[in-house]
């Protein structure tokens, strides 16, 4: 897989005071830094060192993930939905680069 | 349908002794967790209250892929949350696993992930509460085929 | 006659809903059965059971939801090629096929199939490439490519629930009895055939495994050993080294005549690509 692709799944709508999880899935395949080529050279470490959720702005959940999270991380936590507005789940890369998804919560 | 030979029996135990071999210092492994336990509460004591719980399988088929839940029992409002929970492995390579900060928009302090377990071990939680206290949990996993360690 | 615990667990299995080892099964999204009678008497299984059957409970959860499942990766990845102008004829696998909920609702589960063009069988993999080369005038891709494996899985998945059914008489005959040879030929230092572990001892441990009917309809697989999605090809490969030997190629003659005879003991299984093994 050339680039890592996020994916979430987060409910579109939501009743006021409910309590919502919020599932994510980047690909990547997490190379640990413990593993050996075929020559026994190490191959250098390359994960997603951390998770970021906001919602409208503020910091809903965050995760440093070190090298023993799978291939592929999932994360999965929860939100008490008190008013409408936008996620961002920002994932960061060992090489710098990030990914990020938006995705709308409409409360009702 | 024929009866299972020796000849076969021995084949077949033969043909899966192709387990992942790691070099594992075991001794090593618990020490360095135990640091990255104590780093985590500045030295404080973690109570085994029964207030986290980590959901984890008894019997993992694969270590590359074992699926983790962490739950803290807390009502989660700005007075009385859970600040941050840590994952640490007492028996890879390295401990470290996860650390996962909560706020009290989460409603609840719960957190699903999947993990690598290279052997058969010991998994903690340790949950720092708004209160500065911190409470702990462990679950043993049995690992049939490791994982790349982590 | 072979009398294991597997069979006292599947004759519960039969009387009392889907239980095998004592763990209920939570059957995925869309399939309604991973176990099938077999289509004739001289089937060499008494019954046919999907890989499934075998997996642990948390192995059998990651296949059940598919946003959790990782395999969808490569299936959202397939969609995205599947609209994807590439080559000089300027065309997409969309321009002539559409949408791919249609007209792939059955190829999935049909694969092999005979290719008079060729001569010879062709798999969804080379069907994939036989097209991209030329009718799209793009270059093939590589098998085990993450593009290859993004399409087989998503093609692969619009058959989903269908189940398995391959020509196996006219032309695909000796192909078929090639497949056949091959699957009960003792080969590699352990002198062992895919029918000793599959045919005979399925549903007994070999050391860490509970080994199972090594049935094809969940590829391409997402092995949890991989972390990634692999090709049935791919696992033909890793059993032939288990038995420390030489493994024909990807894509080869020899693995598909195997893969046409290891889809028609499967015949009547669904599709479940993609399916979660350990
Ligand atoms: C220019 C038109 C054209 C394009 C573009 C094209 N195909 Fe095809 N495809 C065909 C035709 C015609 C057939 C009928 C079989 C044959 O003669 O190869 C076919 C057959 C198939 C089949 C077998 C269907 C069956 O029912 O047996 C599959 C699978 C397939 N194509 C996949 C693809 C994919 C994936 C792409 C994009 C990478 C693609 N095709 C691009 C024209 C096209
Ligand atoms: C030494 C025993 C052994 C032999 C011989 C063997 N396999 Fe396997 N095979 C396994 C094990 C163990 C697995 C993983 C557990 C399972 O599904 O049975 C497996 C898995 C598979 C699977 C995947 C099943 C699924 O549901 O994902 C297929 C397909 C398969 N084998 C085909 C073959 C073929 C074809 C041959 C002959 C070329 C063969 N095997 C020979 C042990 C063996």
């Amino acid at each position: 897989m050339a680039k890592s692709k996020p994916r979430v799944k987060v409910p579109k709508k939501a009743g006021k005071g409910e309590v919502i999880t919020i599932k994510t899935l980047i690909s990547h395949k997490m190379e640990s830094g413990l593993r050996k080529d075929k020559k026994g050279e190490l191959i250098p470490r390359q994960i997603i060192n951390r998770f970021t959720a906001k919602f409208n702005g503020a910091t809903v959940f965050e995760a440093e993930i070190q090298p023993a999270i799978s291939a592929n991380p999932y994360l999965q936590f929860n939100m008490r939905a008190e008013d409408s507005g936008e996620f961002e789940f920002i994932w960061v890369d060992d090489d710098g680069s990030t990914y990020t998804k938006k995705q709308a919560l409409s409360v009702s | 349908m024929k009866d299972m030979t020796r000849r076969d029996a021995l084949s077949l135990a033969a043909g899966m002794a192709v387990v992942a071999a790691f070099p594992m210092p075991t001794m090593a492994a618990a020490d360095n967790a135990m640091a990255e336990i104590e780093q985590f509460t500045g030295g404080a004591e973690a109570a085994q209250s029964g207030r986290v719980t980590l959901e984890m399988p008894e019997i993992a088929e694969n270590g590359n892929t074992v699926p983790l839940k962490v739950s803290v029992d807390s009502p989660m409002t700005s007075d009385d949350h859970v600040k941050r929970v840590i994952i640490v492995s007492m028996g890879n390579p390295r401990p470290g696993v996860a650390t996962f900060r909560f706020s009290p928009m989460n409603g609840v302090a719960e957190a699903s992930t999947r993990m690598r377990l290279a052997k058969t071990q010991d998994v903690v939680a340790v949950a720092e509460l708004s209160d500065g206290s911190f409470h702990m949990t462990k679950t043993t996993v049995k690992v049939t085929i490791g994982g790349c360690g982590g | 006659m072979r009398v294991s615990r597997f069979g006292v667990a599947m004759a519960g299995a039969l009387a009392g809903g889907m239980f095998i080892g004592g763990h209920a099964l939570a059957l995925p999204e869309g399939i309604e059965t991973v176990k099938v009678a077999p289509p004739s008497k001289d089937h060499p299984l008494p019954e046919i059971v999907s890989g499934w059957n075998f997996r642990a409970p948390e192995t059998q959860a990651l296949q059940s939801d598919d946003f959790e499942n990782p395999g969808f990766i490569w299936v959202e990845q397939g969609a995205e090629l599947w609209d994807a102008v590439d080559g000089s004829e300027g065309k997409a696998c969309a321009s002539c096929h559409g949408d791919a909920a249609e007209s792939m609702a059955s190829v999935g589960a049909e694969m092999p199939k005979w290719s008079e063009a060729k001569g010879k069988p062709i798999n969804l993999e080379q069907q994939i490439n036989a097209c991209r080369t030329e009718r799209m005038g793009a270059k093939a891709w590589k098998w085990e490519s993450g593009e290859l494996l993004g399409m087989t899985t998503f093609v692969r998945n619009q058959s989903r629930g269908t189940p398995v059914n391959v020509q196996t008489d006219g032309p695909m005959k000796p192909w078929f009895e090639k497949g056949q040879n091959l699957y009960y030929a003792r080969v590699g230092q352990l002198d062992l055939a895919c029918a000793n572990c599959h045919q005979d001892y399925y549903g007994k441990r070999i050391r860490a495994d509970l080994l199972s009917q090594g049935q094809s309809n969940g590829f391409p697989t997402y092995r949890l050993k991989w972390q990634k999605i692999g090709s049935l090809h791919r696992r033909f490969k890793g059993c032939m080294k288990q038995v420390r030997a030489k493994p024909y190629k990807v894509g080869s003659d020899e693995f598909l005549a195997l893969e046409l005879y290891v889809n028609w003991r499967g015949e009547g299984l669904p599709v479940e690509a993609p399916a979660v093994r350990q």
